[in-house]
């Protein structure tokens, strides 16, 4: 299915049953080089809209939110070594976790590409 | 951008040549000022130590201090303008040479830092008597209105509303300014001299200081209003120069420890306390006459209660300001007052006041960041190493 997003900057990829979070390209441009990321454990449990990850750039800290809910099932280490990566490539291999939804239902609420353009330009 | 507050801010004389080269304009001390170009934060930062960043400084208050006591043009004329700057600030100001410069604060009478700011002795022999004053943006109105207000009749303020002033920071700048004012490339660190530029019928009358808030040598230059696109346009020619913004002046200033008026150095801090001993002259700590001199010799004689220091988390998350500091035993020992990553550090590195018993290099801390414990080190500032200009 296609990537949606959250009001909070967040982009969903659902495949199978996992579905893989990250933050969006606009959050990565608004955030600026990013120098430090902090990842949950595998096995944490985040409700919707919990602080999940932490992202700063030389500018800023920012929290990332769970935009559905689910169980933690794999991290991206390699943007915790290599930060910048979020900056390169944001909404592929800069990813940040893949959970595993406990209410799959949720990912309906979140935006499509063209409703987050849209929120994007005007936030 | 058309609500309330953009609509008070004021605009710098090179605020459309900011936005022609793709600034990203925020609110700064009542200004639209650049926070970073394309380029961004890292690679502005990196490039000024690396090369040459030129920054708007314009924002920040200047001003001429004249005496009214002796007429201007002689040593007697400096004398008096010195014995009357005195009262209000700590550094050592009569004994400046001819261009000199010196960084000080503005005390208040309980001898805490109500700014700090650049006070120039000019270089011209008809100028003497005539002090150029550089304070912070934020703080300028309330400044002048002090020093007017102390110094009424010995001294009139006369505030530059018509110049601008661009700062040339890294290895690359003398070379770069040298081009356009022949023998700034030979000018000693902490000094001015007057320049006319361009060299045509078109000239101005041109301050040059070496001096700066990078940690690199550098220059600012004070430049009438009507000649700072064209001189800024003349520096950013230069292949070495690339136009740099608030966020890597910040980042850079914190590498140099160098304070940030408002968070590092409040009204509450005296300069003992705030590590900037330095801006307090020799003789006036024996003299005193400034205000607040009863705690600041004091706190000079049996050491300060609580002091600025530099701190280096371990690891690679970055405290900011605000993050409580606490001992290893988990009580509150002080607070970041500045904080965020080193890009020439290659990591994260902060400032902060601690309990006088925790101020030695290398004790080690807990810095609270998200609720967590951060472990942490008090380093030596600098973090990288200061390259000013020693000819």
């Amino acid at each position: 299915m296609s990537v949606k997003y959250s009001e909070d900057h967040e982009w969903v990829k659902a495949e199978g049953d996992v579905c893989t979070i990250g933050v969006s390209a606009h959050a990565a441009e608004q955030l600026g080089d990013v120098v430090f990321v902090e990842l949950p454990e595998v096995g944490k449990t985040f409700a919707k809209g919990d602080e999940m990850a932490v992202v700063e750039s030389v500018k800023a800290a920012s929290d990332v939110y769970a935009p559905i809910s689910g169980d933690v099932v794999e991290v991206n280490s390699a943007i915790v070594d290599e930060p910048a990566k979020v900056n390169e490539d944001p909404q592929g291999a800069a990813w940040f976790v893949k959970i595993k939804p406990s209410n799959a239902s949720e990912l309906d609420a979140l935006m499509d590409e063209t409703a987050y353009k849209e929120f994007a330009g005007q936030s | 951008m058309a609500d309330a507050e953009t609509d008070t801010l004021k605009r710098t004389p090179l605020y459309d040549l900011h936005v022609s080269l793709g600034a990203k304009m925020v609110a700064f001390a009542g200004y639209e000022m650049p926070v970073q170009y394309p380029a961004g934060v890292l690679k502005e930062h990196l490039h000024t130590r690396e090369k040459a960043g030129l920054f708007d400084v314009s924002h920040m208050g200047q001003a001429y201090l004249k005496t009214t006591e002796a007429p201007l043009g002689s040593q007697e004329a400096h004398e008096k303008i010195a014995a009357a700057i005195e009262t209000l600030v700590p550094g050592e100001i009569r004994k400046l040479k001819q261009g000199g410069m010196r960084y000080t604060t503005l005390l208040s009478e309980e001898g805490g830092v109500l700014d700090d700011l650049m006070v120039t002795r000019l270089y011209l022999d008809d100028l003497q008597g005539m002090l150029l004053l550089v304070v912070n943006a934020a703080t300028k109105n309330e400044d002048f209105a002090l020093i007017e207000e102390r110094l009424e009749g010995v001294a009139s303020l006369e505030v530059a509303t018509d110049r601008s002033l661009i700062a040339i920071q890294g290895p690359k700048a003398a070379a770069v300014v040298n081009r356009l004012m022949p023998g700034a490339i030979d000018q000693p660190f902490m000094t001015v001299r007057p320049h006319m530029w361009p060299a045509a019928d078109n000239s101005a009358y041109i301050v040059l200081s070496r001096c700066g808030y990078t940690g690199e040598d550098g220059f600012e230059i004070s430049v009438p209003d009507s000649h700072a696109v064209l001189l800024a346009k003349a520096l950013l020619a230069a292949p070495e120069v690339e136009p740099v913004g608030l966020g890597a002046r910040d980042s850079l200033r914190l590498e140099a420890g160098l304070c940030l008026y408002g968070h590092d150095l409040t009204p509450e801090i005296s300069p003992v306390e705030g590590n900037i001993a330095f801006a307090v002259g020799k003789r006036r700590r024996e003299e005193g006459g400034f205000p607040g001199a009863a705690r600041i010799q004091k706190e000079f004689a049996e050491g300060p209660k609580r002091l600025r220091v530099g701190l280096k988390p371990e690891g690679r998350a970055p405290a900011r300001e605000g993050a409580e500091i606490q001992s290893t035993d988990g009580r509150v020992i002080g607070a970041v007052t500045s904080g965020g990553f080193g890009p020439t550090a290659g990591g994260p590195v902060a400032m902060g006041y601690v309990e006088a018993g925790f101020a030695e290099t290398g004790t080690k801390v807990n810095l609270i960041v998200r609720g967590k414990p951060l472990p942490a080190v008090v380093a030596d500032m600098p973090f990288v190493p200061h390259n000013y200009y020693r000819g």
